[in-house]
């Protein structure tokens, strides 16, 4: 990256994704989380998602630019790491390969997530509680979908943790060891959210 | 007792830069209290192989053989580290030996650590004191301050956090943790703050410190116990507002 960008790109790498990635995140696991009070209950909560006014441009902004600018970009960073958890297997460096595993899966998760939902709604279909129950009736699938969203929670809650050291929020070992425990719990919670969501539609 | 007590090595050699490396093992007899740099002493003066051919002397670098100047460092059994603090007693055998790879190789332990000596210059790792007449006095440190800065100080330019680094690689320009946290000593000293805006645009350029991935390597493997994560912590802060006093403006660049 010529030009001294690369501060600049790293940054806003790590802001977006928390903001607005990760709110999003956790905005859309909530409203799934609808679907254990039933059909109905998350048809209306998805309908009210769905008829936002300004729903392009705040799919486009919100969702779609700094997704693909966090995943382009994450690659890049995943990708020059040269992993040595053999010779250091320190917890932070296995979180920091863990990172850019779940990165890389997330990525995966996610592109066939949006062919599925998105891309298919845009061509047409209609996306309900029985879209999900369709693609979910595949056992394959509900294995593809928590191994997804646990790897996506983690992803995010450890960049949570990443996010607070590269913007100097956390710099003492023990806020950082604290933040920890803090991401820690957020992985564990919206990890339940989600899978909670998932077999819902089983 | 320990008359035929001996000391096994699996030396990974190089005979020139562009060369293939290659294992090569040595036996040698036990002495008490032997470092690594004292057996491959013996090896210096005995260059013979385990298969009792005659081979050619191990080259490797070394200087302080105290651990202060940082020249010895090289992978033991896994781990940078320092030659010359590695005790044979306490090693496993056979004691792996190999250069630490992140660096070029010159020949068999002996790398060029060149990269750190420009990265140095890039930071501006200096207090700039000198002018054209006679400034007097710099502002006084508080004693407490110098005490907290002189853990900082004992950086030797080992390389052994940039071996241990992930994000420090042939794929990436990564500085390494040892010149984040030699910034913030150069900028906590009274005198070295008055450039401070200065070395950390250096360490937001590109390669800079943005590069950290968080794995916290570094601090586990320094030899001097520097709080390199506490560093690179404080320096991203420093960054942080650094960027927002570069785009906003601010007429407090240097205080």
């Amino acid at each position: 990256m010529a030009d001294n960008r690369e501060f600049f790109y790293r940054r806003l790498h790590s802001l977006l994704g928390v903001i607005p990635v990760g709110l999003f995140l956790t905005q859309h696991l909530v409203v799934n989380h609808f679907a254990t009070k039933g059909e109905e209950a998350f048809n209306r909560a998805a309908g009210v998602m769905e008829g936002l006014p300004f729903r392009y441009l705040l799919e486009t902004f919100v969702i779609f630019l700094p997704l693909l600018f966090h995943a382009i970009y994450g690659l890049y960073i995943a990708f020059t790491a040269k992993n040595n958890v053999g010779r250091f297997g320190h917890f932070r460096n296995v979180m920091f390969f863990l990172q850019r595993v779940s990165g890389v899966i997330t990525l995966v998760f996610v592109a066939w997530h949006v062919w599925e939902t998105r891309i298919q709604a845009a061509l047409g279909a209609e996306v309900d509680f029985h879209m999900m129950a369709d693609i979910l009736s595949n056992p394959l699938m509900v294995g593809f979908y928590i191994v997804g969203i646990v790897s996506t929670v983690f992803h995010f809650a450890n960049g949570l943790w990443s996010f607070s050291v590269s913007w100097g929020i956390t710099i003492s070992p023990r806020s950082q060891r604290i933040m920890t425990y803090i991401t820690m719990v957020v992985f564990v919670a919206l990890s339940v959210v989600g899978i909670r969501a998932i077999l819902a539609f089983v | 007792m320990s008359e035929n007590k001996t000391v096994r090595f699996m030396i990974t050699r190089q005979d020139t830069m562009d060369s293939a490396p290659y294992e090569e093992e040595f036996v040698l007899p036990y002495r008490p209290n032997m470092n690594v740099i004292s057996a491959l002493m013996e090896i210096q003066r005995n260059p013979v192989n385990a298969k009792g051919e005659k081979t050619t002397p191990i080259s490797w670098d070394m200087n302080c053989l105290e651990e202060v100047c940082g020249a010895c460092s090289m992978v033991i059994n896994g781990k940078p580290r320092q030659a010359c603090t590695a005790l044979v007693d306490k090693l496993e055998q056979p004691i792996r030996l190999a250069p630490m790879s992140t660096f070029p190789v010159v020949r068999d332990l002996q790398i060029d650590r060149e990269r750190m000596f420009d990265s140095m210059k890039r930071i501006k790792a200096w207090i700039p004191i000198d002018g054209t007449y006679e400034l007097g006095p710099g502002p006084r440190m508080p004693e407490r301050k110098r005490q907290w800065a002189y853990e900082l100080s004992k950086c030797m330019t080992c390389g052994v956090c940039l071996e241990a680094c992930p994000n420090v690689n042939s794929k990436s320009d990564f500085i390494g943790p040892a010149f984040i946290s030699l910034v913030r000593l150069f900028n906590a000293h009274p005198t070295g703050s008055m450039n401070r805006d200065e070395r950390l645009n250096a360490l937001m350029g590109d390669g800079g410190l943005q590069d950290c991935g968080n794995s916290q390597n570094c601090v586990q493997a320094c030899p001097k116990g520097i709080p390199l994560t506490t560093s690179i912590a404080a320096m991203n802060r420093a960054a942080t507002v650094q960027s927002f006093r570069n785009f906003f403006g601010s007429d407090h660049q240097v205080d």
